[in-house]
């Protein structure tokens, strides 16, 4: 009596939470489930394989932990089999080091073709955006050097084409996050990274930095807003068109630690990501200023 | 002048707040509390003599398991505070730099100052009796480990109250680490505390080696030692390579803020990502070093409580040897996203995804072992088996950041943070708890009572599921580690208000393992047997508590589970020494340098970290008089006459 009144409560409690998850789980608000392009929906078939492919040993294993536990119990009058020698059995050791290693084979197999097809552009044939990225302490930066106009903790992309964001920071290491574009990558002082993401669905799409960095971090939050190639272009026209110009002192002021709403700029200094990734130590390091070289090689 | 003077005090102790003066007020006083209750009962003698300069493996476990405890509380507490702060969306509970600063401690305190500590405690108290030794190959050297965590963890405490907490995360990466973002002495603590304890570790890993590799008794060859012991071994080989990894990564970056050098800044060539690199390298394989041991526990646990012989010894042992390898060689998956390139993330992918390849067969090997076994529910067996079933989705979800691709998505989400958390405590406390309780009657001469530790496990393992599957659900949304809080309109308040509460269910779990400690203490039910789980190896023939030297007469082995092998062919009285076969023992003396050494270290530590350079050197100095006290020492040991011994066994009912 004691003892099955203890186990309802605990079931009623697990079935409470169960709920609670479920209901969370069933909103649009988990975003890596909600893929708004090609590489977050690439990134997603593989959670989908991991998964199916992880649960193949996992419930097994749970399953047959409760069937021999309720089996095997020491209690007076239990007839099942004890075997208190029976250790060892070839053939069900090879089936367990056998399986891991064909599971582990197949997702090594597909992690290799993702990671080298995730570090192109998703359409090559496609002519892609370009937008430097800058962390700062504690807002981002953006920059269009093609568009040559600048904004703060939001970015404007269009649809159907592959961006690629060329990353830094000026202060401590942070890293860009769009969840439903796709994953992230590290923004380092001194250096240029890469990411490629593409939208192909309008929409406006939650952005925040993947990497403590001190007091501010947590307001750095931004928008990313994809929209058709057209409107694009207006927003571009009206940002050049309307907004003040970044100077050089203005850049300065942005650098300073403190956290800033959403701002535009209708143009920013000339070169002024390059000479950040210079001036934060890139100038020390051969191998990034070459690598810096290939990625600006366009502009 | 005297403005001055104020101000550099008000800087020097933590003032301002609510929780800090209270538990300043607290930690004054229970150390009054404990200076009354050694004075009045006059224990001071007794705690010098038994205590502080004992080089006894078993007493230093019990100082081990002690610390680990009250680190546990520690670290605890910090917790609670955080999801305090999470609970609801733009709470003010705590500011940003204090929130910063407790999510440090916290991980901080739980790696290095919690799940070391516990590890070593298991060491301490089983490997010697397991292996059939008298002590540990060196046991002045074990002592002075011992003391370096201690101070290195007393030293890192004192931030909170003195100076101020380390605020950049237990990862402490630069530039963020260095004086331009982080000018405070926390960073300083950080770096000593961990130097200092880390020294320690290194010295554990040695003397366990050689301890495992020379002083087996005779006829336990390697095949035949206990999994415990095996696991250990693989432990301290990894301790061996890492740490001084880390070390070095501590030093380099300490040179930097005390002396003003360029290894990891932006400027003059320095490259912060190396410290990341020195630090994972040390890192990841710290992770296997918490859990090898907690393998090696379930192994014994499960092998006792199911009265069978351990399912697949050899694959088992294949297992442990082929994590300490391939653990070695994973390092780069915490930075997949830092821009390594593809054939460089698809080798770490593979080669982390290896490591669930030999332990998916430990975890076959151990139901198998309970196949056709005889299970015991008892309180070790419980915590055995509800690791499985968490460490199996640890181990998924292991697979699954290992592969980068994914990994870019998971990446420092806090479905990151469910998941170190389910190997951490699903793997390495659950294990630590379920060898303190099997144990417990070995270290301490007493069982620990069932009852409250039933409550404990209840609560704290529903508790963990409610706190930790949410959080998976939130790294998906979007949601980043080291947040102080979070918009209303994410949708994250419900998940993070769920997760709090289990929290808490998990902190009430912790009180009801205090409670069941004290309790037993109370109403003590001593263990005369010195086998209350009907064990199976030789830690089980001795007495609990076993006498100092542990066996009177070195047993010879001659099977795997050697004691329940006797016991099997009605053969306990084997071990019962012959008066005869008794001869006097060589003994080390104890001392109280290794003591001091610590509080040199301690010294030293502290007058680095406010930059007081001749405070430091002369702690320097310290740590140099005590070894070269040790180098001069000529008669470190002594002999306990074969009489006393017979005495001893004699008391003890054994002769």
């Amino acid at each position: 009596m004691h003892r099955s009144s203890r186990w309802k409560s605990i079931t009623a409690l697990m079935a409470g939470v169960g709920a609670a998850l479920l209901t969370a789980g069933c909103g649009e608000e988990i975003r890596v489930f909600q893929p708004a392009g090609p590489v977050a929906r690439s990134e997603l078939q593989l959670i989908w394989l991991q998964m199916g492919l992880t649960a193949v040993v996992i419930i097994p294993v749970i399953l047959l932990l409760a069937w021999i536990v309720i089996r095997y119990r020491n209690k007076p009058g239990n007839r099942a089999v004890y075997q208190p020698d029976f250790a060892e059995s070839r053939t069900l050791e090879f089936i367990w080091w056998a399986i891991p290693i064909v599971i582990v084979g197949i997702l090594g197999g597909v992690t290799l073709h993702k990671t080298y097809a995730l570090a192109q552009s998703p359409q090559p044939d496609k002519t892609p955006l370009k937008i430097e990225v800058m962390s700062l302490n504690w807002k981002w930066l953006f920059f269009y050097p093609d568009q040559k106009i600048a904004t703060v903790n939001y970015a404007e992309i269009p649809t159907d084409r592959p961006v690629q964001f060329v990353l830094t920071a000026n202060g401590p290491m942070n890293a860009f996050w769009v969840p439903n574009l796709g994953g992230m990558q590290y923004t380092m002082p001194g250096m240029a990274t890469s990411l490629w993401l593409q939208a192909d669905q309008a929409g406006e799409y939650y952005g925040h930095g993947g990497n403590f960095t001190g007091p501010g971090f947590t307001q750095m939050q931004f928008r990313v807003v994809a929209k058709p190639e057209s409107d694009f272009e207006a927003w571009v026209r009206q940002v050049a068109n309307g907004a003040p110009d970044m100077s050089r002192g203005e850049y300065d002021k942005l650098v300073q630690p403190g956290t800033l709403g959403e701002l535009s700029f209708s143009s920013y200094p000339d070169g002024i990501f390059e000479q950040t990734v210079m001036d934060e130590g890139g100038k020390y390091m051969e191998h990034d200023r070459k690598m810096l070289e290939n990625m600006m090689s366009h502009s | 002048m005297g403005d001055g003077l104020a101000n550099t005090a008000g800087h020097f102790f933590v003032t301002g707040d609510p929780l800090i003066i209270g538990s300043d007020v607290a930690i004054v006083l229970v150390s009054l509390g404990i200076v009354f209750v050694l004075t009045y009962f006059k224990k001071w003698k007794w705690l010098w003599r038994e205590w502080l300069t004992t080089v006894d493996h078993k007493k230093i476990a019990i100082m081990y398991l002690l610390a680990a405890i009250l680190m546990l509380f520690r670290g605890g507490v910090d917790a609670e505070l955080m999801r305090t702060q999470l609970a609801l969306p733009n709470m003010k509970f705590l500011s940003p730099e204090h929130y910063d600063q407790i999510f440090t401690t916290h991980g901080t305190i739980m790696i290095l100052f919690m799940a070391m500590p516990f590890i070593f405690a298991m060491f301490n108290a089983v490997v010697p009796l397991q292996i059939g030794a008298r002590d540990v190959a060196f046991p002045y050297l074990n002592a002075i480990s011992f003391w370096l965590f201690f101070f290195g963890a007393l030293l890192f405490n004192l931030s909170f109250v003195i100076g101020g907490s380390p605020d950049a995360g237990w990862t402490s990466y630069p530039p963020l680490t260095e004086l331009q973002f982080d000018p405070g002495v926390g960073e300083n603590y950080y770096l000593l505390a961990l130097s200092i304890s880390g020294i320690g570790t290194i010295a554990t890993g040695v003397n366990f080696i050689a301890t495992i590799i020379k002083m087996r008794a005779p006829g336990m060859t390697l095949m035949k030692m206990p999994l415990f012991t095996w696991a250990v071994l693989g432990t301290c080989i990894i301790i061996l390579f890492v740490f001084p990894v880390l070390s070095v990564a501590l030093a380099l970056l300490l040179i930097d803020r005390l002396f003003g050098a360029h290894f990891f800044t932006m400027m003059y060539g320095g490259n912060p990502m190396q410290f990341i690199n020195l630090f994972w390298i040390w890192g990841h394989p710290e992770v296997y070093i918490a859990v090898l041991p907690a393998f090696g526990i379930y192994s014994e646990v499960v092998s006792t409580f199911s009265q069978k012989k351990i399912f697949g010894y050899k694959s088992m042992v294949a297992s442990i040897m082929a994590i300490t390898i391939i653990g070695n060689l994973t390092w780069v998956h915490h930075f997949f996203t830092m821009g390594a390139g593809p054939a460089v993330n698809t080798f770490f992918s593979i080669s982390t995804m290896a490591v669930a390849i030999p332990t998916g067969v430990k975890v076959f090997n151990w139901l198998m072992t309970m196949y056709r076994g005889r299970i015991t529910l008892s309180l070790p067996m419980m915590w055995a088996l509800a690791f499985i079933p968490n460490f199996a989705l640890a181990g998924a979800t292991g697979v699954w950041l290992a592969e980068a691709p994914t990994d870019y998505q998971y990446h420092n989400s806090y479905f990151l943070v469910a998941h170190f958390h389910q190997a951490l405590i699903g793997g390495v406390v659950y294990g630590m708890l379920a060898g303190m309780y099997y144990w417990w009657p070995k270290m301490f001469g007493f069982k620990l009572k069932e009852k409250y530790g039933k409550w404990a496990f209840w609560f704290f393992n529903v508790g963990f599921y409610v706190c930790f599957m949410p959080q998976y659900i939130l790294g998906l949304m979007g949601m980043q580690r080291r947040m102080y809080t979070y918009p209303a309109d994410m949708h994250w308040t419900g998940l993070n208000f769920v997760s709090t509460i289990g929290a808490y269910l998990m902190g009430i779990g912790f009180l009801f393992i205090a409670v069941q400690i004290i309790h037993s203490l109370l109403h003590m039910e001593k263990d005369l047997t010195g086998d209350p789980w009907g064990g199976r190896t030789l830690e089980w023939a001795l007495p609990s508590p076993p006498p100092h030297y542990n066996f009177a007469v070195i047993p010879h082995v001659t099977a795997r589970d050697e004691w329940w092998e006797r016991k099997r062919r009605g053969e306990q009285d084997a071990f019962l020494p012959r008066p005869e076969a008794i001869h006097d023992i060589h003994m080390p003396k104890n001392s109280g340098v290794p003591f001091l050494m610590g509080l040199c270290f301690f010294i030293a530590g502290f007058g680095f970290t406010f930059g007081w350079m001749v405070v430091g050197a002369l702690g320097l100095l310290g740590v140099l008089a005590c070894l070269a006290h040790r180098s001069l020492d000529q008669h470190p040991d002594h002999d306990i006459p074969a009489e006393e011994v017979r005495r001893t066994e004699a008391a003890l009912g054994r002769l």
